[in-house]
């Protein structure tokens, strides 16, 4: 039974911070904690921070956060080497992400058609970005950086590696030896690296096996190492799934008489994925957060863009402000997905409360 | 099938960037209309993009001058960022013409790397800083002394020879992020800092809050040459490196600057008229326009101007010319004659 006291805040205060005398020792500490914390945060970040326009100087005579370093460098931070008089592209082209997401994010949308706006949002993207046509300069995927770049390799990563994990965890419980062992060694395989040998790999190695001179796109190379690397982690967590589902469902699906692919399709997986929605969300999160390690290959992802503006001797000991910076984005996209994930957790879930 | 080979050519084409064969990197570079350059991630007064992502710096500024030399416009460079681990391999597989990345002309790069190096464009080497409160003046009074270095194997062996051949001890203090070694020697955790000159004057220009505070001792502890390399196997290919690099040096020792370049052409120095194309000679023997120097100085500058925009007096580290001063003024600035 839980008590209701919401609309009294001495109540609410009672039960949830003073309900015994473990839990009132504990508040009294937190807030002593709070005390002592907020006036120098406060000091710092809001009273003598300098905001607006400026230089490194302004910033060290107020003594406080220098904001005046997101001001002077932000288009650097979010866009990294991208042609500063085309950052209007990516800018559009991020836009035009944040909308496909939300329009994937709504059930109601859940028709076919939605992988058709897929295709051709990610088609527009391509196009903002390359340019080449419609009166575009053209711009390589050398010169992509920041926010847009982070965007681009940690959502199409994970578009490619998820259909690309079912296989593989389907692969790894199937009858069939060969496809079997394939799978169950890729998956150990790629476990068994770390991301940033995989991507090292991909630049360092992968350029002398080729013939000489021949060299593939980097922003390419490093997108195919997260996606084969993600998958690996992503069928496991899909296996976890499949193997949760009682032996009962699949005879079923055999007595109505389904092939393996219609009875995958229609009846386990929707019930596998749905119960390791939390494990894939959490694989999800990991490979946006890896993205900064792209670095390694030399593309500028929205960390490496953030390094960049902060090489700068003026600006480098407001480092500080810049991290957070960037901290705060990879947050927000990261909040977003965990919160998202909870709520499609309750929507998918409800017949099993 | 025509077609199908065409459509097979345009994708393929799309993904791969073709071909700089070895042997022919000239005419490579020449045909597709840009030099590839490799450069550092992010080293400020090397290579590192300014606020509009343009890219600037002393290395840089070697991509530009080989572009004007061979195609009269410095901005025909396509730059690849590249890691201290990355650099070498990507220049043996082709991935960048010419790798200008503040790398040590050292005998096995030259040799079993199969590199081949142009000739240097600063000469840097491992150094002190200390507090002037120290009292210290030469790197001989720091036995015992604590010493803040960022990991890595050159460092840290340049260190522990030093100290041996002197018969003197030190303590180590290796911290891995460049911001917390800086801040924990300003903050008094170590006696003192030790890396490339270079590199201690921008710490103590971005980092110190009273630069004046700080000395960096005279002593270099090791030879670091920094010098554009190129592939080995096109000859053609690396004098036009070179010579693209002492031809920025040549018009300093000359008195010629990118605003006086222009005037220069009526000069009646003979060495002046050869430099800058007014006598031919020079740009047929290398391949490219007789304008070549011209070019270069007009667009990028003589070698002085570059040093002082880049990591000189114009720019934020304030470095002392030292060693790269031109060899009539103390330093081993010294250009071969074009001629």
């Amino acid at each position: 039974m839980k008590p209701s006291f919401r609309h009294r805040p001495l109540d609410w205060g009672r039960a949830n911070l003073f309900s015994s005398p473990a839990n009132s020792l504990l508040t009294v500490l937190a807030l002593a904690l709070l005390w002592q914390l907020a006036p120098p945060l406060v000091g710092w970040g809001v009273l003598r921070a300098s905001w607006g326009a400026g230089d490194p100087e302004t910033c060290r005579q107020a003594g406080g956060a220098c904001w005046t370093l997101l001001t002077e460098k932000h288009r650097l931070m979010l866009f990294g080497v991208y042609p500063y008089e085309q950052h209007w592209r990516p800018l559009l082209a991020m836009a035009l992400f944040v909308a496909l997401l939300a329009t994937s994010a709504n059930r109601r949308f859940w028709r076919p058609w939605l992988a058709a706006l897929w295709l051709l949002t990610v088609l527009g993207i391509g196009i903002l970005m390359w340019g080449g046509v419609l009166g575009l300069v053209p711009v390589e995927t050398a010169q992509w950086g920041g926010l847009p770049l982070t965007l681009v390799i940690a959502v199409l990563a994970i578009a490619m590696a998820f259909p690309f994990s079912i296989l593989l965890a389907l692969g790894r419980r199937s009858d069939l030896p060969a496809i079997k062992a394939l799978s169950v060694g890729y998956i150990e395989l790629v476990r068994g690296v770390p991301l940033v040998s995989v991507l090292f790999m991909a630049s360092v190695m992968f350029p002398l096996f080729l013939p000489e001179g021949v060299t593939i796109d980097k922003a390419l190379r490093a997108l195919v190492g997260m996606t084969l690397f993600t998958a690996a982690y992503l069928a496991e967590a899909v296996r976890g799934g499949l193997q949760a589902i009682p032996r009962g469902q699949f005879e079923a699906a055999d007595v109505l008489g389904l092939s393996y692919w219609q009875a995958m399709r229609l009846i386990i997986l929707p019930q596998a994925l749905r119960l390791v929605i939390p494990p894939i969300v959490n694989q999800f999160i990991t490979c946006f957060k890896d993205t900064s390690l792209v670095t390694i290959v030399g593309l500028y992802d929205l960390l490496a863009a953030t390094k960049a503006a902060l090489n700068d001797p003026g600006w480098r000991p407001f480092f500080v402000e810049g991290y957070l910076a960037a901290a705060l984005v990879y947050f927000c996209f990261c909040f977003f997905m965990s919160r998202y994930s909870q709520w499609l957790e309750r929507e998918l879930n409800r017949d099993r409360r | 099938m025509k077609i199908a080979q065409t459509l097979v050519t345009a994708i393929v084409g799309s993904v791969l960037a073709l071909p700089v064969m070895a042997g022919a990197t000239f005419d490579a570079v020449k045909a597709k209309g840009f030099v590839q350059c490799g450069v550092n991630l992010g080293l400020y007064g090397f290579s590192s993009p300014d606020d509009k992502g343009n890219w600037t710096g002393l290395d840089v500024d070697v991509c530009r001058a080989v572009a004007a030399a061979l195609f009269g416009d410095a901005n025909k460079v396509k730059y690849t960022p590249l890691s201290a681990q990355q650099r070498l391999p990507a220049l043996q597989a082709g991935e960048v013409d010419l790798l200008a990345r503040n790398t040590t002309w050292t005998l096995t790069r030259d040799t079993a790397n199969g590199l081949d190096f142009t000739t240097p464009g600063y000469f840097d080497g491992q150094g002190f800083m200390v507090s002037r409160k120290l009292g210290v003046t030469s790197a001989k009074d720091l036995n015992g002394a604590t010493i803040c270095v960022l990991p890595g194997t050159t460092t840290e062996q340049n260190l522990a020879d030093y100290f041996r051949a002197n018969k003197m001890s030190f303590k180590l203090v290796v911290i891995e992020k460049n911001e917390e070694l800086n801040s924990a020697f300003f903050s008094g955790r170590c006696d003192a800092l030790s890396s490339d000159a270079s590199q201690l004057a921008g710490v103590r220009a971005g980092q110190a809050s009273n630069p004046d505070e700080w000395v960096i001792l005279p002593d270099l502890i090791s030879k670091e040459p920094l010098s554009p390399a190129v592939r080995q196997g096109d000859p053609q290919w690396t004098d036009l490196v070179r010579w693209s690099q002492y031809a920025m040096v040549y018009a300093e020792e000359k008195g010629v600057t990118s605003k006086t370049v222009s005037t220069a052409l009526k000069s009646p120095d003979p060495d002046l008229q050869r430099l800058l194309g007014v006598t031919a000679g020079n740009g047929k023997a290398l391949g490219v326009d007789e304008k070549w120097a011209f070019n270069i100085i007009m667009q990028v500058g003589n070698y002085g101007e570059s040093f002082e925009r880049n990591l000189g007096k114009d720019s934020r580290l304030k470095l002392e010319r030292g060693l790269n001063a031109l060899y009539t003024n103390g330093g081993l600035m010294y250009a071969m004659p074009p001629r």
